[in-house]
């Protein structure tokens, strides 16, 4: 029976993943009464979420989906191929004709609440596309390992949001002077259960909450957000980690010191002031809040693996960003950086969206090859070829992306 | 009246009767064992006690079948129960195979959990636990980059 499965599990390649439900129907009677693979039953929570069947579950309570890189081509990216991290569970009832936000907290004028339709029509609306970027994007090649979630390079984003200016609101209540830290709280509940913990209570210094791309967003891509992401409200701080950017929004907390909620202290969301050997730790006061994300890009094609012939012109395209600043430059080498060539960018299209890069390559000759790309902001800050300074945890892997091609 | 019916009525209370037969042979039963062997009966409880947390186990041993098992990345090994009951209660069994530490690093983590995320003492099953994790989820080196994973296929 097990070598059966085993079989049947390795006859589905990535490509008929779509089909595995019905594969389940055609294997019904050799699985035991009552025993749905888990294998399968990932496939169903995928549907559930509305997630595209060839992205990879790296934990299911919570939540954490990775997004295989061929699948983020798109200039926008589509609510089924977006990388999902969640630190508790999903809400399971949500009631958006009751649902508020309280904004509170010690440097608020006075604490307010808001009903969601006073939310979206008292105040202006704005869209921008902004990228979403996991603090823990390429924890996986740390080593020595860090603990976390072991994500590959695919876990980022960059929909069109549409919401509601952080500012705006914040002036509609009145803040005091001393404020210097916004903290969000959300409806999503901690894992061991206990009603009195949050799993995630994250924020934005004041600099950030006052940006004009600094969203209270109920859209994503003009429809309401997925369930996953964050409905019926959230917080998009395009540029920071994504853990800053507060899903099923219920309250706002305006601080006179920087936000003292659950995962803002260290080591979480946080690296080495001063750079430490691999594997070693540091005090907490050597430790900083990540801010902006660094330079990054991925080439969204062609998928890693291509094999062609002699003479063919490849396209290869992708993304870059670079936080909260623009990229400047993008370079891809197929020497194994021992020769750069520059490739087209794109603007972005509002700051902090990700930009578009594009070039044609030619191959001197047949074999295996490695495309890899680096970009640099315009800051002059570029992209290191191996994996960067090790940290604790495990954060800001922008080693560059590599693609595999073979010449024939 | 037909005489199926009358089958029936007479079937039916026949099993009425010794039911209660039974329900009342056994109460005297357990009378006299109470009155004359008490010792015996606690000694009974007392297993029964016990045999709650075997049955604990037992039901995670029936969830987790070996198929599941090898689905999240678990493998069968010494301290492999004591692993189901405490660490995957909270967070998916994913969240600990995805990881790799020495003894010292999972040490670490329990420590975290215990600290940060409302984790239980483990006492003295703390040492099988991170004997079992360390033995099969020990880190491999792997150099500044390896080298790339590739599934080759056709491109047009």
């Amino acid at each position: 029976m097990k070598k059966q499965r085993r079989a049947f599990i390795k006859k589905i390649t990535l490509a008929s993943l779509a089909s595995a439900l019905g594969a389940e129907i055609v294997f019904a009677k050799n699985l035991p009464k009552d025993y749905l693979p888990v294998f399968l039953q990932e496939q169903d929570s995928l549907k559930a979420l509305g997630k595209d069947s060839a992205l990879k579950v790296l934990n299911d309570r919570p939540w954490n989906i990775e997004t295989p890189i061929h699948l983020l081509d798109d200039k926008v990216t589509p609510a089924d191929k977006m990388f999902v991290r969640n630190n508790g569970s999903i809400p399971e009832k949500i009631d958006i004709s009751t649902w508020s936000l309280t904004v509170k907290g010690e440097s608020v004028q006075k604490e307010k609440s808001y009903s969601l339709s006073e939310l979206k029509s008292k105040f202006k609306n704005y869209t921008y596309q902004l990228t979403l970027e996991c603090g823990g994007n390429g924890r996986g090649e740390f080593y020595p390992p860090t603990e976390g979630n072991q994500w590959g390079q695919g876990a980022v984003s960059c929909a069109l949001w549409t919401g509601i200016r952080l500012k705006d609101l914040l002036e509609d209540v009145g803040i005091k002077k001393d404020a210097v830290y916004i903290g969000y709280h959300g409806a999503d509940a901690h894992l061991s259960g206990d009603p009195k913990k949050e799993a995630i209570s994250r924020g934005i210094p004041i600099k950030k909450a006052m940006q004009d791309e600094t969203l209270l967003a109920f859209q994503m891509n003009g429809k309401e957000i997925p369930m996953a992401h964050g409905y019926p409200l959230r917080l998009v701080a395009g540029g920071y980690p994504a853990s800053a950017s507060g899903k099923w929004l219920k309250a706002i907390s305006v601080r006179n010191k920087v936000h003292d909620g659950s995962k803002m202290e260290s080591p979480s969301y946080r690296v080495p002031i001063e750079p430490i050997e691999p594997g070693t730790q540091t005090a907490a006061e050597n430790m900083r809040i990540i801010e902006s994300m660094p330079v990054k890009s991925l080439i969204t094609h062609p998928k890693s693996g291509a094999e062609f012939s002699l003479g063919k012109t490849l396209e290869i395209r992708g993304h870059a960003w670079a936080g909260e600043e623009e990229v400047s430059k993008v370079a891809y080498s197929i020497d194994f950086g021992a020769t750069w060539q520059s490739c087209n960018l794109d603007k972005p299209v509002n700051r902090f969206a990700w930009q578009h890069f594009q070039t044609n390559v030619k191959f001197p000759k047949k074999g295996y090859y490695e495309i890899w790309v680096m970009a640099t902001d315009e800051n002059g800050n570029s992209q290191p070829m191996v994996v960067p300074g090790w940290n604790p945890k495990g954060y800001l892997n922008n080693a560059c992306h590599r693609i595999a091609v073979k010449v024939s | 009246m037909k005489e199926e019916d009358v089958k029936r009525m007479i079937r039916s209370v026949s099993i009425l009767g010794f039911l209660l037969l039974f329900l009342v042979l056994s109460s005297i039963g357990v009378v006299l064992l109470l009155q004359y062997q008490p010792d015996l009966v606690q000694g009974w409880l007392a297993k029964e006690k016990s045999r709650n947390s075997e049955q604990i186990s037992e039901a995670f041993q029936d969830e987790w079948t070996p198929e599941k098992l090898e689905e999240v990345g678990l493998v069968e090994g010494e301290g492999l129960q004591l692993v189901l009951a405490n660490c995957t209660n909270c967070h998916s069994a994913k969240l600990v195979t995805q990881n790799r530490f020495t003894r010292e690093g999972w040490i670490q983590v329990i420590r975290w959990m215990q600290e940060t995320q409302g984790f239980w003492e483990l006492g003295e099953n703390e040492d099988a636990i991170v004997d079992y994790l360390s033995t099969h989820f020990a880190p491999e080196a792997q150099g500044r980059r390896m080298p790339l994973e590739v599934e080759w296929y056709s491109l047009e």
